[in-house]
């Protein structure tokens, strides 16, 4: 067999004519991985209640919890950019010590069961939870069961997306434009805004989008700390799993609601945001 | 019988409901067979898809299984029952399918998974969850739908949350709960974490809790009384320890430890 070098210049020698050749140990598992992905989506087209799906489709309970799906991953996604960008950044470009534990502990949320989520959630913000019950006492607010608290659940899961994605595209950035920016008499926050942010605006909304679909898919931590109640916490996700106890039709349908919406915005966001201008 | 074998034929082509019937007919008969002998080819592995109610109590009888036949295991997955039932149907290997309700066990017999008919081998009443102590003076399921009280129901489509909208309806009662929770250990928790102020649960549930919350019995709940049905499934690897573990169930001493978990006898 030809050995990488070769393949290479042979690849390097065809560009010119024929397209570039993808090697077969590429492109055989790249092949294979994308049906591995695709499979169960199509397998949920080619099952769903075609006849039934406009049935399925007027209830207004749908209509209601894709709104509120929509709002509060927009807004989880608000909040995670707001809070996570200085954080990724703070871990990208200052020197502290036990940074590289503050790091392990950002993507805790990525392993937790979101359902332990939402139990840690209630520890910490729940009625009678170690900062929660403060909140009670002072201010009335209580978070769980409120619309609130969907937001928050999913941008506590839905964060770390945004922080590892920022904090990569940081890393990879170069540092001497913010240096030189400085040099020349810029404040480090004048930098950041005006030199790094533009810099890294492509990894942000790979970040954002990342954690908006994440935010939008999310149920565990959701049922767990904001319950579910129709028009105020039940998103489509427990939706989807509430109807699947009685009706798998119409769970399918509402998949396939939620599939279509977050694909048409991830479709229309990626092409503006993120195609190299 | 009669009802659900015509059901099958309904559901099922007639080729495959015949084929069903039949191993239904077989398996029941050398069912009751290894029922009546203590048979000593018991052994391997057993593989119990039950109810989360039953948790504590299956566990249990387990343990108690696994020593009087040594040499065998048993193995549970403990869900929503609507969950099991699906993976059932979806072709996961059990042997013994333990259903919180007549309805999520039909899911099964209607796909032909069950051999022989389910029976109920215990039944589960409502009781309402509250703090520690109940604060909130709570009696009735009624006071449960003053406003200010935070209240949790199951979603009506798992069984304790059918069984609670039966009591309500039959009382004439409307309840705006704070959630509809996705099961019941989801309501009880939410009491647990002190985040509702009740939750109607199974009496059950509020004995396994412990002293986290205080039980409440109202005198609707007798309107909704859940029957649990237990089956020897059709594709059942280990059907002769499968039985057997029914039998356990289903003996005084299986009765026993079900009833000191709050369970009431069928």
């Amino acid at each position: 067999m030809t050995s990488p070098a070769d393949t290479l210049k042979a690849g390097r020698t065809r560009t010119n004519g024929r397209p570039r050749m993808v090697p077969l140990p590429l492109l055989v598992p790249a092949l294979l991985g994308l049906a591995f992905l695709l499979l169960p989506l199509i397998a949920l087209l080619i099952r769903t209640p075609w006849s039934t799906l406009p049935d399925q489709l007027t209830s207004p309970g749908v209509w209601q919890a894709l709104r509120l799906s929509l709002v509060c991953a927009t807004a989880a996604t608000a909040l995670s950019l707001i809070l996570g960008v200085p954080l990724a950044w703070l871990l990208a470009r200052t020197e502290f010590p036990g940074r590289g534990l503050v790091r392990a502990l950002v993507t805790l949320p990525l392993v937790l069961p979101p359902v332990v989520g939402g139990v840690a959630l209630l520890l910490a913000l729940g009625r009678n939870g170690v900062v929660g019950q403060w909140l009670d006492a002072w201010f009335g607010i209580t978070l769980p069961f409120t619309t609130t608290g969907v937001v928050i659940a999913e941008t506590f899961v839905a964060m770390p997306f945004l922080v590892i994605s920022v904090e990569g595209t940081l890393r990879a950035a170069d540092p001497r434009y913010e240096e030189a920016a400085m040099t020349l008499g810029a404040s480090r926050f004048t930098a950041f805004r005006r030199v790094t942010l533009p810099l890294i605006a492509p990894g942000i909304a790979a970040g954002a989008v990342l954690a908006w679909a994440r935010a939008l898919g999310e149920f565990g931590a959701t049922i767990t700390f904001a319950g579910n109640f129709p028009d105020r916490t039940q998103t489509m996700p427990l939706a989807v799993y509430l109807a699947l106890q009685n009706d798998p039709a119409a769970a399918i349908a509402l998949s396939l609601v939620l599939l279509t919406v977050s694909i048409t915005v991830l479709a229309a966001l990626r092409d503006r945001w993120m195609t190299p201008s | 019988m009669t009802r659900s074998t015509r059901r099958t034929h309904r559901t099922l082509r007639a080729a495959g409901a015949g084929a069903a019937l039949l191993l239904a007919l077989t398996a029941c008969s050398s069912a009751s067979d290894t029922g009546s002998s203590a048979s000593p080819q018991v052994s391997g592995t057993v593989t119990v898809f039950a109810a989360a109610s039953l948790e504590e109590s299956f566990t249990k009888l387990g343990t108690q299984f696994e020593r009087q036949y040594p040499g065998t295991k048993v193995t549970f997955s403990f869900g929503g029952s609507d969950s099991l039932a699906a993976s059932i149907t979806g072709g996961a290997p059990a042997d013994v399918f333990a259903a919180a309700s007549p309805k999520t066990m039909k899911i099964v017999t209607d796909a032909g998974g069950t051999s022989g008919t389910p029976t109920t081998f215990v039944r589960n009443q409502l009781e309402i969850a509250t703090l520690p102590g109940n604060p909130d003076k709570i009696s009735s399921l009624k006071d449960l739908t003053g406003s200010g009280l935070k209240a949790v129901l199951c979603d009506e489509s798992v069984p304790c949350g059918a069984a609670a909208k039966k009591a309500l309806d039959a009382s004439k009662l409307e309840l705006t709960p704070v959630s509809y929770e996705q099961d019941v250990k989801g309501a009880l928790t939410k009491v647990e974490l002190k985040e509702a102020d009740a939750a109607v649960v199974y009496k059950t549930d509020v004995r396994a809790a412990g002293d986290k919350v205080t039980g409440v019995d109202f005198p609707e709940s007798a309107d909704a009384i859940n029957d649990y049905p237990i089956a020897l499934l059709k594709d059942a690897p280990n059907a002769e320890a499968a039985q057997a573990f029914i039998d356990l169930v289903k003996s005084a001493d299986g009765q026993k430890v079900l009833t000191e978990a709050g369970f009431l006898t069928p």
